[in-house]
């Protein structure tokens, strides 16, 4: 069954409270070389088709409900049928 | 007698206040459910603080669309008053009854004290008993206060009045333009993040500040 995932990011312009925090945190523990955290939310929807239909009304979902558009953007995609980073039977 | 209804969501924490309040104004409160579309004939309505649905997804962004709220959106639009306090400010916004949005405070932390604030317009329906520059104290308790929105809506806020409230000396939240609270055009509906309902009887809370925003309310059905 085909996954549809939506990313939910703060605006570029937004102020992102607790990407910052993540960020300070991580000279503390080490490590020095990231210069920027942005922290924003994923939801993966699983769906009979992900026919333009489907996506269409996904599109809708997100821009409704998921994010809200004052604050956030939204990207839609398809999730190819491999599991990143192998499947849970490859780390077993 | 004029009646105030006071919605309950699940996770609502000032809605027995808020009724409270609207009995000490001199009104009868009412009790409105989340679930209902019914507003029981209601001459305001209240939407009070708390953590409506827990604040999953974004503060207030599961709240917009309880039954109750099609109501309130539609009421509103033919000119009940309608207060957003704190939970029910991000409600308002995600609702687009007002414009902008609130986000997690600058400084990370919640804050919970006595805040001073300035009227900026008294004649919306819930300021009419207040004078124009008048401070007020009133508790102000919040995670996600940081009220933003673009510099056009901004300017056009600024140029129409619609900024009704303004933190007076350290700004709480990170908010644009120290703004406290919003109208929208026609001044029925205003939303803002600290808690009248907690400043009205000298017993509790820092005194009786937030009881005009019952009795303007009051004054508004009057008229």
């Amino acid at each position: 069954m085909p996954r549809v995932i939506v990313d939910v990011m703060p605006k570029p312009e937004i102020l992102d409270p607790q990407g910052k925090a993540v960020h300070g945190a991580l000279p503390r523990l080490g490590f020095t070389g990231i210069t920027d955290v942005r922290q924003g939310k994923r939801f993966e929807l699983e769906v009979d088709q992900a026919d333009e239909a489907t996506l269409a009304e996904i599109a809708q979902v997100a821009e409704t409900l998921l994010s809200n558009p004052v604050i956030e953007d939204y990207a839609v995609r398809v999730e190819d049928g491999a599991v990143e980073g192998g499947t849970v039977e490859d780390w077993a | 007698m004029t009646r105030v209804g006071v919605v309950t969501f699940p996770g609502s924490l000032d809605d027995v206040d808020a009724r409270r309040a609207v009995r000490l104004a001199g009104a009868e409160p009412v009790a409105l459910w989340h679930g209902d579309h019914d507003l029981q004939g209601v001459d305001a309505v209240v939407l009070p603080g708390g953590f409506s649905y827990g604040d999953y997804l974004r503060c207030g962004a599961i709240a917009r669309f309880a039954p109750v709220m099609t109501e309130v959106v539609s009421a509103a639009s033919s000119g009940l008053p309608v207060l957003g306090i704190c939970n029910g400010f991000q409600i308002l916004c995600e609702s687009h009854l007002l414009p902008g949005a609130l986000i997690r405070n600058d400084h990370r932390t919640f804050i919970c004290r006595d805040q001073v604030l300035r009227v900026e317009n008294a004649s919306t329906a819930w300021t009419v008993d207040y004078e124009q520059g008048q401070e007020l104290t009133i508790p102000l308790k919040n995670g996600e206060g940081g009220f933003v929105a673009d510099a056009k809506t901004i300017a056009r806020l600024e140029g129409e009045g619609r900024v009704v409230f303004r933190y007076v000396g350290t700004n709480p939240n990170g908010s644009i333009a120290d703004i406290a609270g919003i109208t929208n055009e026609r001044g029925n509906v205003v939303g803002l993040m600290p808690h009248p309902e907690h400043a009205v009887e000298d017993l509790c809370g820092p005194g009786t500040d937030g009881l005009g925003f019952f009795t303007s309310a009051l004054r508004s059905v009057l008229v």
